[in-house]
């Protein structure tokens, strides 16, 4: 039997971050999102940097074939980002592409191939109709689940209700998740959606009120997120309100081998772990309130680090749907089973709780173009664990260990990877 | 029984026959639904067909507003959703099929551990002509 501990053969540090604005921009092609995050990479890298320096590239998309018709993006970027003639590949993972890239540019420079690479991902998705993007990201479900008439959202609706029957839990648990994501969300330049779910009320409320309508007459968040007018189903439990945006977007990091990390920056952010596992259908998978493809790749970085889950201080998990981050933060190990709804409605994944999930407001909030998803999760490590998250920084602590969780799928494809600031 | 390929198109072939079918390893008794080519239990090749009793209770499910086309095309939508689920059979192994028989649009009186019988839905003509596995209540 192989097993044992998996290790990095030569320690990587990120040296550089960036990332575009995601939302939805009729006016912006996938070249124009990644030259944002191409352009804030390279000022980002304290001590200067030169971009021919740059070996090779690994470019996450998912399915950019689907939505704008256009295959084959890795010369696209190189030839964008002048690292042409050097190689540049795509890497597709679904919505856990990026972070494929990630671990590509890992194994590279881990093994003594290349010392500086560059990672990332692109998706440009709104130039479809939102029937036609749930169709292209259900090519990504097992084709069992297609052929059952299950979309993204029907899959995660019917894991909710796995779980609220198993653990005593029901949509108000889940509305606390959507409520933190948005509280997060004013506090992110950057991101698709910036009202708390209050604000969004108000301008319901103003909105009817000009239209000499009915003024609703919430009391409270959870109220207006029950009410069907505010907040429809889209594949129950799943509403409007647990559902991320579609999105355009992109981002990337700058990835080196440690002993020159500090020629770039003297505030280096290290991978020290990281795990990918993949899983089957709902049909065979072997629990409906847990990923198979989460408990391994936690697993090995666990492994790879040295640490536990309780090291972590904070992390970026994949919210596609609000019950997503309840099974990560079970799954990681951040909270015991059937623990994680209770946790979070005492407000401990909350920017001031014990355990911050989603800073960034999620992918519910900052938006989610799916192949840029996993190397943005990692910009948000890096901004959090070197101070410079601004407004949205975590109050209070003295960070060093960060972690991003990306989900492919509906669970096909898991990766977990832990970040150090030394 | 006749000797075709442990395939989805052959699992396929035969839900156009009315029939259920999963593959049963004869070395440890295993069954997999839809069938598989190798025992992930005892690695064995040794294959046979099984036909399931097509019993089972529901373990999960969701009512779906926006499906894709070939559910919008059966008239599915907004204000009329469906029900899909995943129903754990009386073999044991789990499969995930559209539900029929619940009220989609009361998705609360939907209840997980509900009996379900096996159905076979029977869609388009010609060359479109696909059956879909189904679940009722009993």
């Amino acid at each position: 039997m192989m097993s044992g501990k998996r290790k990095i053969g030569r320690g990587v540090a990120i040296v550089g971050a960036g990332m575009s604005n995601f939302g939805m921009f009729p006016d912006k092609d996938s070249k124009d999102l990644f030259a944002e995050a191409f352009s804030e990479m390279l000022a980002s890298v304290d001590k200067g940097f030169d971009p021919a320096d740059i070996q090779a590239a690994w470019i996450g998309n998912f399915s950019n074939d689907f939505f704008v018709h256009q295959a084959h993006w890795g010369p696209i970027i190189a030839d964008l980002t002048g690292i042409v003639p050097r190689a540049v590949t795509r890497t597709e993972g679904a919505c856990a592409s990026s972070t494929l890239a990630m671990r590509d540019g890992l194994m590279a420079i881990a093994s003594g191939m290349y010392d500086i690479v560059l990672a990332g991902g692109v998706e440009e998705m709104s130039k479809c109709t939102t029937e036609e993007v749930t169709e292209g990201l259900a090519l990504a479900t097992s084709p069992y689940e297609g052929e059952a008439g299950y979309t993204f959202p029907g899959v995660f609706g019917a894991l909710a209700t796995a779980y609220f029957h198993k653990y005593g839990a029901g949509r108000e648990h889940l509305m606390n998740i959507t409520i933190k994501s948005h509280e997060n969300a004013p506090l992110n330049p950057k991101g698709q959606f910036k009202q708390t779910i209050r604000d969004l009320m108000e301008a319901r409320k103003a909105k009817a009120a000009k239209k000499g309508e009915q003024v609703p007459d919430w009391a409270d968040e959870k109220e207006a997120l029950f009410d069907p007018r505010f907040n429809p189903p889209v594949a129950w439990p799943m509403h409007l309100y647990d559902c991320c945006p579609i999105s355009d977007g992109a981002s990337c990091i700058l990835m080196v081998a440690e002993e020159l990390a500090k020629s770039f920056t003297d505030n280096p952010i290290y991978i020290v772990g990281f795990g990918q596992g993949s899983g089957r259908g709902l049909h065979a998978c072997p629990s409906l309130t847990s990923f198979e493809a989460n408990k391994q790749a936690a697993a090995e970085a666990y492994g790879m680090s040295g640490l536990t889950p309780k090291d972590v201080q904070f992390a970026e998990v994949h919210d596609c749907f609000s019950i997503a981050e309840l099974i990560h933060i079970e799954d990681l190990g951040f909270f015991g089973e059937g623990e994680g709804y209770k946790a979070v409605a005492e407000g401990e994944t909350r920017r001031e709780g014990r355990m911050p999930i989603n800073t960034s407001g999620g992918l519910k909030c900052k938006g989610h173009p799916v192949g840029a998803t996993g190397t943005a999760q990692m910009y948000e490590v890096w901004k959090q664990l070197r101070g410079e998250a601004g407004e949205r920084q975590i109050p209070g602590r003295d960070l060093y260990i960060g972690a991003t969780q990306n989900l492919g799928g509906t669970g096909g494809t898991c990766t977990f990877t832990i970040f150090e600031r030394r | 029984m006749e000797e075709r390929p442990f395939s989805d198109i052959s699992y396929r072939k035969y839900l156009d026959e009315d029939k259920f079918m999963g593959s049963r390893c004869r070395k440890c008794g295993q069954i997999y639904v839809p069938p598989r080519r190798f025992c992930l239990e005892c690695r064995s090749e040794d294959m046979e067909w099984h036909e399931l009793k097509g019993e089972g209770e529901l373990a999960a499910y969701t009512c779906i507003s926006i499906g894709p086309s070939f559910m919008i095309e059966e008239g599915y939508d907004r204000k009329n959703p469906y029900c899909t689920g995943v129903v754990t059979l009386a073999e044991g192994p789990r499969m995930v099929a559209r539900i029929e028989g619940v009220d989609a649009r009361d998705p609360e009186s939907i209840k997980i551990g509900t009996p379900m019988k096996v159905e076979f839905l029977h869609r388009g003509e010609g060359d479109k002509a696909r059956t879909f596995l189904a679940f009722r209540p009993l």
